[in-house]
């Protein structure tokens, strides 16, 4: 079946089979792989992605549900000129990646996080990631970068 | 300026934070076929026969392969590898990439499907019909020991080895015959499923015109891995090319040769079709080895002040269904590390491999270390109780070298640490931690009544980096050296080309080597270029574990650029027209000592190499050296950490409220990387402390594959980390580096049980099972507060 969506702002086509993940269908029908596959349960978030602005775990719908979606990847967050997206940068200068596997599900959350809650506090921080695994950091860095992202402690 | 021990940003981040970071299952080529597999549902059984039939008719199959197919095609020359033969008579059987009639775990490979997508490949593995006879299965280490049934029909036991190290048993005897104070404590480390983010996965592709074979594979090693390949395929080493792409996390997982690798190969090689498989994060649990899996009896001699006589362990490790490539080295990692941070006179080490029919165990971060940690440090709460002193007092009273600084020490586990200063990680933790104002709240909390016990737990580790000098190996009868390779080559416009054999998957080796480099050159670490993890830019490497990478690998890194300077100052000496015995070199420029306007800078140096208009007579062109360092010694870091705990009585809940580690890794490179290195090995002691373990029924089913029962943890559960640092630089190498890699996992566990201990003292418990539950704690206190009633 073709199912056509908007990611970062390029209209896409693509056929694919009713059945297909929509994280299988972004990373393998529209070749974006940025977007990583950490479990098959739903608990990891590392297929993270913004579908109509709102955060998603991209594992646990269809294509075919996300048919005519407006869909940010972790492709389409940095500037077009390469400029790194705040929360990026703020992952970068806090070093809140390691292997980098979990980071884009995680600055996908973050930033929709911030959206939701422009200054939130540490714990608001740990509890809106709680559907994101990350097996390297213990997360430490993980919660100094999005608070630095929002403009809190660096 | 010196960019060691700066906390640079990684020059690894941008890729990975663009979603430009190439994992294997990013890499797509045209014409590849897809693996199933067929795995079995029983942990023990026969295979009487197997119908693929149905698979083979079904849509996009391209071809279905039953283990009689494979076995049948000459694909392998061997059985997959056991590096680590730990006895000469140790039990090893065969063991190819699918059963061979007889499984011996669940999620053993019995047959292979391959298809056009990652879909119909999982529905085809579906349609396999295979009548299984079932056995009498080995489900646990207890199991194991009572000998009823065989882990393999060919056994006559399950035992695989015994590993004895009692260096004096004489003085072992009189230690404990002299002991004032006795501890027996017996502790269970469970199977820890290792959990990487990125799911292993591997892609095979032969080259278009036959002959070669490049594996990407998510793998720490691939260097072993060619190896290995070439020795179980038969195809030569030189037509194998292995590229560890950007690798999600390994912890140990990704230290293996694994049946997925060897299939991908040979039916790649043999079908002139690229051939992958990623495992699910379900498959994981059967598909890629687990850790740990020790029962372990730690025995304690001391005198009336609590001052060790003696130490004896012995361990009843799980091996799984097979020998993995060092299965049964693990447990004998940690053997040397049974006395930890103290001064024993005497001491002993038994260690009993075991076969089970579950999935077979190896490497899991710290890899025989945490173990090792964790019974001393558990038995050193114990023996305190016991003498009536506290934690931190039995401590500093047996500390090697009294806790003040030591230089080549020998212990009784017939090792020489390189270097130590125990007192002041203890001291910087528990004043970081307000030691004192935590034991007044915790006796506040008990004289209030209250039902939220505060519990604080220490630990002070050493473990075993710098694997490893190639000589101790070889004593150990592990089948390679530890060694690491480097080259340092100068281009023509300036920059720095670095070939390591070291290999990342998480831990920033380009950042750290280019600040290596940069210090040593004078460069810019902007123009270094770290090349690493494809065997075809790197040929030699012995690879990524065990904290190796800075002590072998940025060693061989450093001493390459020493020979890269040494050769630039001959150049500059006879561009100068000048002694080189009066060359100095300083930022990256050469002068004359005494004439400082004259000077050369490095790049200028390396061009003139390059064009070899006018060097001295008989010298090579081009500026480039290469090394291979193999350590002298192993490097063993240290530190302390403490936990804090709260604790539900009425839930048996544990928060882990404050964790406040001060590690010693020796000399820093990367100040921010140490801190990372440290977090994420915190979080994984936790893990097995509070929550992580393999949970098997008695069929050998795992219950809990998945991430909805396998309980990683998450941001929610973690706490803020306190963290300082001592330095007390390494004799084992000319950076004075130690390692950092597992640094966390290895003094976590201990400080978190501990923690749980003290904090349920008052009930009269003195020992709580990994992971400790809420179950479990709840348990504990009903039964405490029913014994003292
Ligand atoms: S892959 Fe989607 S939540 Fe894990
Ligand atoms: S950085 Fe490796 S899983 Fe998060």
């Amino acid at each position: 079946m073709e199912v056509q969506v908007t990611v970062n702002g390029q209209s896409h086509s693509a056929d694919c089979e009713p059945r297909t993940l929509l994280v299988h269908f972004i990373r393998e029908q529209l070749g974006l792989t940025g977007t990583n596959i950490g479990c098959d349960t739903s608990s990891c978030g590392a297929c993270t992605v913004h579908i109509d602005g709102e955060s998603v775990k991209s594992c646990t719908m269809f294509a075919a549900q996300a048919r005519g979606a407006d869909i940010t990847t972790i492709e389409g967050l940095a500037a077009d000129d390469g400029t790194l997206h705040p929360m990026q940068q703020a992952f970068m200068e806090c070093h809140g990646l390691q292997c980098g596997y979990c980071t884009p599900g995680m600055v996908m959350a973050a930033t929709s996080l911030l959206s939701e809650n422009p200054s939130p506090t540490e714990t608001e921080v740990r509890e809106g990631l709680e559907g994101n695994l990350c097996r390297c950091t213990g997360y430490h860095n993980i919660v100094k970068s999005v608070l630095a992202a929002a403009g809190g402690e660096s | 300026m010196s960019s060691v021990g700066t906390p640079m940003l990684r020059k690894e981040d941008p890729k990975l934070l663009t979603g430009e970071g190439k994992y294997v299952d990013d890499i797509q080529v045209a014409g590849q076929l897809w693996m199933g597999m067929v795995r079995s549902p029983y942990a023990h059984a026969t295979i009487n026969s197997v119908d693929a039939s149905a698979a083979a008719e079904a849509p996009g199959v391209h071809a279905v392969y039953t283990a009689t197919d494979l076995l049948g095609m000459g694909l392998w020359i061997g059985p997959l590898p056991c590096a680590w033969p730990v006895t000469p008579d140790m039990v090893n059987p065969p063991h190819f990439p699918v059963a061979d009639g007889e499984v011996h775990h669940v999620g053993e490979i019995v047959a292979v499907v391959l298809a056009d997508d990652r879909y119909r490949a999982a529905d085809a593995a579906e349609l396999v019909v295979v009548d299984y006879e079932p056995l009498p299965v080995v489900a646990s280490v207890a199991d194991a020991v009572a000998d009823a049934s065989m882990v393999h029909s060919s056994l006559e036991s399950n035992k695989a080895y015994h590993w004895p190290l009692i260096p004096d048993p004489d003085a072992l005897e009189a230690a404990f015959a002299n002991a004032t104070h006795h501890v027996d404590a017996s502790f269970v480390q469970q199977r820890m499923i290792p959990s990487a983010m990125e799911p292993r996965g591997v892609l095979a592709v032969p080259s278009p015109h036959g002959g070669d074979i490049t594996l990407y594979s998510a793998t720490q090693v691939p260097h072993i891995l060619k190896v290995m390949v070439a020795a179980t395929t038969g195809i030569p080493e030189s037509k194998i090319r292995v590229i560890a792409p950007a690798v999600g996390g390994g912890f140990g997982a990704k230290l293996n040769v694994n049946p997925d690798e060897l299939l991908a190969v040979t039916l790649a090689n043999k079908l002139g079709r690229p051939v992958r498989w990623t495992e699910t994060r379900s498959e994981a649990a059967f598909s890629t080895h687990q850790g740990r899996g020790q029962n372990q009896r730690i025995e304690l001699a001391a005198d009336g002040d609590g001052k060790l006589l003696g130490v004896r362990v012995h361990l009843d490790a799980d091996m799984g269904a097979y020998m993995m490539l060092i299965t049964p080295g693990v447990p004998l990692l940690g053997s040397f590390l049974y006395t930890g941070v103290y001064a024993v006179p005497a001491f002993g080490f038994t260690c009993d491999g075991w076969f089970t029919n579950l999935t077979p165990t190896d490497a899991y971060r710290g890899a025989g270390r945490p173990e090792a940690s964790y019974a001393i440090e558990r038995a050193m709460d114990i023996l305190a109780s016991k003498v009536g002193i506290g934690p931190d007092e039995i401590r500093r009273r047996n500390y090697l070298a009294g806790g003040e600084h030591f230089e080549n020490l020998d212990v009784p586990s017939t090792l020489t640490f390189d270097s130590g200063h125990y007192g002041p990680s203890l001291d910087r933790a528990l004043e970081l931690a307000g030691y004192g104002d935590l034991r007044a709240e915790q006796q506040a909390r008990r004289d209030g009544g209250s039902t939220k016990q505060l519990g604080i737990g220490m630990c002070t580790y050493v473990e075993i980096c710098g694997l490893a000098p190639s000589r101790a190996l070889g004593g150990l009868g592990y089948g390679a050296g530890g060694w690491e390779h480097a080259t340092v080559r100068m281009l023509p416009t300036g920059k720095v080309e670095v070939v390591s054999g070291s290999t990342p998957h998480g831990q920033g080796h380009e950042t750290s080597w280019s600040q290596i480099v940069a210090d040593k050159l004078g460069v810019d670490p902007a123009d270094v270029e770290v090349l690493h993890s494809d065997t075809a830019i790197s040929p030699l490497g012995l690879d990524t574990y065990g904290s190796r990478s800075l002590a072998v690998g940025g060693v061989a890194i450093a001493n390459a650029c020493d020979k890269v300077v040494e050769k630039a100052k001959l150049i500059a000496a006879h561009s100068m027209e000048a002694s080189a015995d009066d060359m100095e070199f300083d930022g990256g420029m050469f002068s004359v000592a005494g004439s400082p306007d004259k000077a050369m800078a490095i790049q200028e140096i390396a061009f003139g190499a390059f064009t070899a208009h006018d060097l001295p007579d008989g010298m090579e062109p081009n500026l480039q050296e290469q090394t291979t360092w193999d350590p002298p010694n192993f490097a063993f870091p240290f530190g302390t950490h403490v936990a804090v705990v709260e604790i539900d009585e009425d839930t048996g809940n544990v928060e882990l409220q404050n964790y406040i580690a001060v590690d010693d890794c020796g000399v820093q490179v990367n100040p921010m990387i140490v801190a990372g290195q440290v977090h994420g090995g915190i979080a994984q002691g936790v893990g097995q402390a509070l929550w992580e373990g393999a949970n098997y029924d008695e069929d050998g089913n795992c219950t809990n594959p998945s991430f909805m029962d396998y309980l990683v943890p998450s941001p929610t559960e973690m706490p803020n980390f306190t963290l300082d640092f001592t330095v007390t630089p390494s004799t084992s190498n000319p950076l004075g580096v130690k390692g950092v890699g597992e640094a966390g996992t290895i003094g976590s566990a201990a400080a978190v049980i501990n923690a749980v201990c003290d904090g349920l003292s008052p009930y009269g418990v003195t020992d709580i099972e990994m992971p400790a539950t809420p179950q479990r704690v709840w348990r504990a206190i009903q039964d405490g507060k029913g014994g003292a009633s």
